[in-house]
């Protein structure tokens, strides 16, 4: 009872303290920048627009993004039963980023062979939409490939042969278009830049439809989480519950990924920082995972922008190092207390 | 005498005129075939491609730039502007901040969305050979509303192209250039617009149009083709013998290369204004090879 009392009280204590973070993040976001804004400044119509079109939906959608992947992640890391899943496993990074190379380079190799009236579809497609439908892609590629989610380590082994493969296919177009090489390294780093206020509509219209669905679907992975067999004698069906984490495993991922790139380490590391905090069944972990997720993408966003601002740096590098920062600070405590 | 200076008043008066921009509303067309409407030429431009950088000062309207990309470097006094970023990682705030009334860039899909949706002018252009630069070239100029100046460019960059041409000396006429764009190796192929100037200095090329503009080759492939003469980078080319292979190839140990230091390796590969200045850079590097025992 006594446990329990610490338990509540320390999960409010999270809770609280990410809602904080956020709040003043998101202020932060909106004064941070490239430009120096002050309040004098504030009736400026370019200031209006630099705040109201460019900065605000840029933190929103960093917070979106990010509670995307974190969600994501705790998804994964209760669908594998292992700490160190990632939402990227199942082949959706390397189909968004093969995606976006085709895009990238179809504009360049039909442009110089073909007319450029029928290039028109693949400029409206555009890399948002491609990204998305290339996670998704990779994703059932898996899926096909392991012949559904029966199995939890055919799942796995497929998504680690299709990352590969679509991966060397990307590697392939880049060789004959170079011209796409560069924007698939931008896709590939992150970037929280262009996020406008569409993009936040989609980001948090997923998260809307995410989060009561990944609730529903919490009691699923507290079960699996005592092992697939304990869990097939509650009497869950289990080939079904996985194909339906994994289905929104791939919608949370392809969403984030089409509107910021590949975000390295949020995923990874949300999940981790809520159990080590306030360690609870999946009821609390998915839509707390998905709160750190926003918190630490916001924080990477006002850091990218501010650190050696007019310049500005890749998100997806500064949440790499704040990232595996902690995952390092946790080996090294571990260590420690062993 | 009086009639002298009457015929001269009324020169000047045709010249004035001719001076003043005949400005109507234009509608031009991008590379991207998307239409543009100016009711006066912009005023405050940016450029996010060196190139372009290069193209709108060398048509005299270099005090119209408000920011340029990171690369741009020429002439210096752009070194001064905002630098604003790479195309890729554009820094849309301080575009915005700029207020620019035309933004200009290469093509990149979610750049130019962007900053089209905050309310930007965006004129995309690119130039991939030297008939693309002259139609850039014209385009500009127009917008800029010096019409006659784009023809005039280029007639000025085709005479510098045709001395450089004089300059070749004869007995290298038809030689085989290999021009290393990157040491992966890439290569400017006889369709390039690089691989255009060396055809109009009478040169020929390693690499046939067939391959491609910038084809990525197999190593083997250039021992196979043994140039007559090697162009890159003056580093790359200090390395190049020891590559697999390469270290037999005639035109290495017959020392038949150029090697272009940084700012000339930046020079070579624009497809803008100086295409003539790099005509001469090549001619003069040829006219300077010694001639083979």
């Amino acid at each position: 009872m006594n446990a329990e009392l610490v338990d509540s009280r320390r999960r409010r204590r999270l809770v609280t303290g990410m809602l904080l973070a956020a709040l003043l993040l998101s202020a932060l976001g909106l004064m941070v920048g490239s430009e120096h804004l002050g309040w004098a400044d504030l009736g400026r119509a370019d200031a209006q627009l630099i705040i109201g079109r460019i900065r605000a939906p840029r933190t929103l959608g960093a917070f979106g993004v990010g509670a995307l992947f974190g969600l994501a992640g705790a998804i994964a890391q209760g669908l594998f039963r292992n700490p160190l899943a990632d939402p990227y496993l199942l082949g959706s990074a390397a189909g968004a980023s093969l995606a976006v190379v085709l895009v990238l380079a179809g504009g360049a190799l039909l442009g110089r062979h073909v007319g450029s009236v029928n290039l028109a579809w693949l400029r409206q497609l555009g890399l948002v939409t491609a990204a998305f439908g290339g996670a998704l892609g990779g994703v059932l590629l898996t899926l096909v490939l392991a012949r559904g989610a029966q199995q939890t380590l055919r799942l796995l082994l497929a998504g680690v042969v299709v990352g590969v493969v679509l991966g060397a296919c990307g590697d392939l177009l880049t060789t004959w278009s170079p011209a796409a090489l560069r924007g698939r390294q931008t896709f590939m780093l992150g970037s929280t830049a262009f996020l406008d206020w569409a993009g936040v509509g989609w980001l948090f219209g997923g998260l809307l439809l995410a989060l009561p669905f990944s609730g529903r679907l919490a009691r699923a992975l507290d079960a699996l989480s005592l092992g697939e067999d304990s869990a097939s004698s509650l009497g869950l069906n289990l080939p079904r519950l996985r194909l339906l984490l994994v289905l929104l495993l791939a919608l949370c991922t392809g969403l984030a990924v089409s509107q910021a790139g590949l975000v390295a380490f949020v995923g990874l590391v949300s999940p981790h920082l809520v159990r080590r905090f306030a360690p609870s069944a999946h009821g609390f972990t998915l839509p707390a995972s998905a709160v750190a997720g926003g918190v630490l993408m916001l924080a990477a966003d006002v850091l990218a922008r501010g650190l050696i601002a007019p310049q500005e740096l890749p998100v997806g590098v500064l949440t790499a190092v704040l990232g595996g920062g902690y995952l390092l600070w946790l080996l090294h405590r571990r260590g420690a207390m062993r | 005498m009086k009639r002298g200076w009457l015929g001269c008043s009324l020169l000047l008066a045709w010249l004035a005129l001719l001076a003043v921009p005949a400005w109507a509303e234009l509608t031009l067309r991008d590379d991207r075939g998307v239409t543009l409407h100016f009711d006066r030429p912009p005023q405050r431009i940016v450029s996010l491609l060196p190139s372009l950088t290069e193209a709108v000062c060398a048509l005299d309207a270099c005090s119209r730039l408000v920011g340029v990309d990171r690369y741009s470097d020429w002439p210096a006094r752009v070194l001064k502007l905002p630098r604003l970023g790479g195309l890729d990682d554009v820094q849309i705030e301080r575009t915005l901040a700029l207020k620019p009334d035309l933004v200009l860039m290469s093509s990149s899909e979610r750049v130019s969305e962007r900053l089209q949706a905050l309310g930007l002018k965006v004129m995309v252009l690119d130039s991939q050979t030297h008939a693309d630069v002259q139609r850039t070239l014209v385009l500009l100029a127009r917008m800029l509303g010096e019409p006659a100046k784009g023809e005039l460019l280029w007639v000025a960059i085709q005479q510098q192209i045709g001395s450089a041409a004089a300059r070749v000396p004869a007995r290298l006429r038809g030689r085989k250039v290999y021009y290393e764009v990157d040491p992966t190796p890439f290569a400017a192929s006889e369709d390039s617009f690089i691989g255009q100037t060396l055809k109009r200095l009478g040169m020929g090329n390693a690499v046939p149009a067939a391959m491609g503009s910038f084809p990525a080759l197999n190593p083997e492939y250039v021992v196979r083709a043994q140039p007559d003469i090697i162009m890159s980078g003056r580093a790359e080319l200090a390395t190049m013998a020891a590559r697999p292979g390469w270290s037999g190839l005639r035109a290495l140990r017959q020392h038949q290369t150029c090697g272009f230091d940084t700012a000339a390796s930046y020079l070579l590969v624009r497809p803008g204004p100086r295409l003539g200045e790099a005509a001469m850079l090549l001619a003069d590097c040829l006219a300077a090879l010694p001639p083979l025992r």
